[in-house]
């Protein structure tokens, strides 16, 4: 009799899941030791670590909390492609709220002094924050009610906000590109304790996120849906409301990402904030191992995954690689990733394997 | 002639290991030309990993596959075919959307001037149809318009008709035929074993072994039991070795049976008074009472899994009403039946039933967890203490409560169904062929189960294609046909009499 294999359990199913997402990160940034001098440099300044790496982590922020609320949606087996334009809807609220006078005609000397002061906001800083959120969570809700109540298919229904977002945050500013100068917003972005102050809120939305699949029946519910809706409406579980919930989520973690994107730049730009972004989100939840068709998931490894995505982008910077490059550079990186997970590749090795024993 | 070449296949020393189970261990067998071979165990024997071995959906891990004398690697179903090893499974790998013809000639659509030929296509597939089989349908219509068992017929005409295939090897076809249909399908067999095709055939029918095959190989826990000619192994030896155990219990079930009818009691639980959903069920009036076990006896499309469907809720009737314990219902939705105390098993264990990627643990609490909403969270204590209850109450076999259920056998993926539904302590437990695809043990485990949960007080219904299995464990039998209730039988019931209830008047 041949040795057994060990048994299925939680710990080691949770481990080779993050395994993979690790290994690949280990393997892009073993590319730019060779290549890149100086790219594992930590300087210390004012108490605050600086270097390429961090760069990465805080680069990477904004895609991780997309990853976070596309990994529930991937997981009830649907996908949301808007994610990028529910960005710039947010980063147009927070402007407008902040600073409105911009959107009339033009402002007086007095006016333009007034909002170019740095502790200045039109609306108190809690309430910017609030109503902003609050905007993207709705545009989460109504991609949940198209998918789940009218029943469009997700790609078809997430598109229409995708095309429409960006024409929507457009209206909210009037058209005009709104500059940020509130110090505390910018802070979201900008900020520095020890680490970048948005990975802070990477921690604290995981953190939340998990509690609330992980410590109540949803995260169970999502799978389930995910794996085998039928089943999951035979044992008295709501498909419906556990995807709403999915895509409405989702607008949340777009709305904070909107926040960050755009005080990091200090300006809503409707045209590009979260531009393709969806599009790295949803490679972040497949690099994190999470099938396409629904089912298994597992959040920290989405997050891996989005560092995945910025270290191969800040790779080929450091690298040199020319801009316009960039795009397709990335393409062949992310298919050999893909390829390391794909079933037919694993298979492919274990024939030649099998084969070599037969000999 | 030497013995060798009566041989069409010889299987040595196979062995297969799936984590946490030795699925195959140092098992043989042999096929001879123009043979009909059952290949019998109780679920989780191996039958269906000896299958996969041999047509290449799974690599042996030791052990080694003669064809006509030559030894064989098979790397796939399709290369299995090519070799002459045609498969019929248990579960229909079919294209329900795509027609009748289509779906027979798949991948081989006769061309004309490089688009296919719609006419010619459709006469070729029912001409196998009719040649093969005997079965006159509409082959142009789509696949799913037609039953199971018409589905499953097609699925034959195409394993026969590709290539021409030395070894047919067929996984429970009969488990969703009729009587009629499964002569016909005997028919086909008995021409196949004239003409030199050695055939594989597994079945739980013991009355279907002894009357199509010509040797029996009995497998049991992943090892080979012995194979034995049919003629010369009777029907108790054969059981006795399936379940490595006596048989005395089935007569036991009679007597269980009535010592528990004294339990049943006069007010009904559930009470449905002309429950009809259009195209589904035609009105009709059903009471269940606690303590009792009722029959729906009927032939395949007779209307069973409607009414259950409509009892539980997944459909919603459009005439009629339901009372439970006095009170209309309102909410006809799956979730409102698990609150108030009605509980499903499936007929589709695969589709409706176990969510696979799920481990056994998370599959039996799902119902339970349901019912307590989103955030009344069972803590992981909580659930493995459900869960290693039910494992061991029903002796579900599984390494481990985290394993997950796709790596179970069907039998026991049955079980731990049950067990999500037993979880949520249900009045009223509808179970729709819960015994379909299980071997004969743990048929009489779950019939046994069925009548000693109506003893604890509960209301079950109870659907299976074999009337036999009806009669032994129910108290009250519904007939159903066409979609109606035409009788209802309580008490001592002769057998002939419910047969002429579900032929209808012309028998």
């Amino acid at each position: 009799m041949k040795k057994q294999r060990s048994s299925f359990s939680i710990r080691k199913a949770t481990e080779s899941r993050l395994f993979f997402p690790l290994i690949a990160f280990a393997l892009v940034l073993v590319i730019d030791l060779i290549l890149v001098p100086n790219f594992f440099r930590i300087e210390i300044r004012n108490g605050n670590l600086y270097g390429s790496l961090i760069d990465i982590l805080r680069n990477g922020s904004t895609v991780a909390l997309l990853a976070i609320g596309m990994t529930l949606v991937i997981a009830t087996g649907g996908i949301d492609l808007s994610v990028g334009a529910v960005m710039a809807i947010a980063a147009s609220v927070a402007a407008l709220m902040m600073n409105p006078w911009v959107v009339g005609k033009e402002l007086t000397v007095e006016l333009q002094r007034l909002v170019m002061d740095p502790t200045y906001t039109y609306s108190p800083f809690w309430l910017v924050i609030l109503v902003t959120l609050f905007v993207a969570t709705m545009c989460g809700l109504w991609n949940g009610v198209l998918v789940a109540y009218v029943r469009i298919q997700a790609m078809v229904a997430t598109l229409i906000l995708m095309i429409a977002g960006r024409g929507i945050a457009q209206l909210i500013t009037n058209g005009v590109r709104i500059q940020i100068f509130y110090e505390p917003y910018a802070y979201i972005g900008q900020g520095w304790i020890v680490l970048p102050f948005a990975l802070y809120l990477v921690a604290f939305i995981y953190a939340l996120t998990w509690l609330f699949t992980r410590r109540t029946a949803i995260g169970m519910f999502i799978e389930s849906v995910g794996i085998n809706p039928r089943s999951s409406f035979f044992s008295g579980i709501s498909e419906r409301k556990i995807k709403l919930l999915a895509y409405t989520f989702c607008g949340f973690c777009a709305g904070v990402a909107g926040l960050v994107a755009s005080a990091n730049i200090k300006t809503s730009d409707a045209n590009n904030i979260g531009l393709a972004l969806e599009l790295d989100a949803i490679l972040a939840v497949v690099i994190g191992g999470t099938s396409m068709a629904g089912g298994r998931f597992s959040l920290l490894a989405s997050i891996i995954g989005a560092m995945v995505m910025q270290a191969v982008n800040t790779s080929m910077y450091a690298i040199g690689v020319p801009a316009f490059a960039l795009q397709a550079i990335k393409g062949v990186v992310v298919i050999l990733v893909i390829l390391l997970y794909s079933e037919q590749v694993r298979g492919f090795f274990q024939n030649i394997a099998a084969s070599r024993k037969e000999i | 002639m030497s013995e060798a070449n009566h041989y069409i296949l010889t299987m040595e020393g196979i062995s297969k290991a799936f984590p946490g189970v030795q699925a195959l261990e140092n098992v043989d067998f042999t096929l001879r030309r123009g043979e009909i071979h059952c290949l019998v165990g109780e679920n989780g024997a191996g039958k269906s990993t000896l299958i996969k071995v041999l047509t290449g959906v799974d690599h042996p891990d030791a052990g080694r596959i003669t064809l006509d004398s030559q030894e064989i690697h098979t790397k796939s179903p399709q290369h299995a075919q090519t070799l002459g090893i045609s498969t019929v499974y248990q579960e229909i790998n079919l294209c329900p959307n795509l027609s009748v013809a289509e779906n027979i000639l798949l991948g081989r659509e006769p061309q004309r001037l490089g688009s296919i030929d719609w006419a010619k296509m459709n006469a070729e597939a029912a001409g196998v149809l009719q040649r093969l089989l005997g079965v006159d349908i509409d082959v142009t219509k789509p696949l799913g318009a037609y039953t199971v068992a018409i589905q499953q017929m097609v699925a034959i005409a195409r394993a026969l008709d590709i290539a021409s295939a030395k070894i047919l090897i067929l996984d429970e076809p009969t488990s969703s035929l009729d009587a009629n249909e499964t002569q016909q399908l005997f028919k086909v067999m008995r021409k196949l074993r004239e003409d030199g095709v050695g055939i594989i055939f597994i079945t739980h029918f013991i009355g279907q072994v002894y009357e199509i095959s010509d040797r029996i190989t009995v497998l049991r826990n992943g090892k080979l039991v012995g194979t034995f000619d049919t003629a010369s192994l009777s029907r108790f030896e054969l059981i006795a070795k399936m379940i490595g155990r006596s048989l005395a219990e089935f007569d036991e079930m009679t007597k269980i049976k009535l010592e528990s009818s004294k339990h049943i009691e006069s007010e009904a639980i559930l009470e449905a008074k002309g429950l009809g959903r259009a195209g589904a069920i035609s009105p009709l009036d059903l009471e269940l009472h606690a303590g009792e076990v009722v029959g729906l006896a009927g032939l395949l499309g007779s209307g069973r899994t409607e009414t259950a469907s409509i009892l539980f809720g997944s459909d919603k009737p459009d005439t009629g009403s339901i009372e439970f314990n006095g009170k209309t219902v309102k909410d006809y939705t799956p979730l409102g039946s698990i609150k108030r105390g009605v509980a499903l098993c499936p007929e589709d264990r695969k589709m409706e039933g176990i969510v696979d990627d799920l481990t056994v643990r998370e599959n039996i609490v799902l119902a339970i967890q349901a019912n307590k909403g989103w955030f009344k969270h069972l803590s992981l204590q909580e659930q493995y203490d459900i869960a290693d209850k039910y494992i061991e109450m029903l002796k579900i076999a599984t390494p481990s409560p985290d394993q997950q259920v796709k790596n179970l056998s069907g039998g026991n993926q049955q079980k731990v169904i049950l067990a999500r539904w037993l979880a949520t302590n249900p009045q009223v437990l509808i179970l729709d062929e819960p015994t379909r695809g299980i071997d004969v043990g743990t048929k009489a485990e779950i019939q046994k189960l069925v009548l000693s949960l109506a003893e604890e007080g509960k209301a079950c219904v109870f659907i299976s294609s074999e009337l036999e299995e009806v009669l032994r464990t129910c108290h009250r039998i519904a007939v159903l046909r066409e979609r109606e209730k035409v009788a209802e039988f309580s008490g001592e019931v002769d057998e002939h009499i419910i047969m002429q209830a579900i032929a209808g008047s012309e028998s």
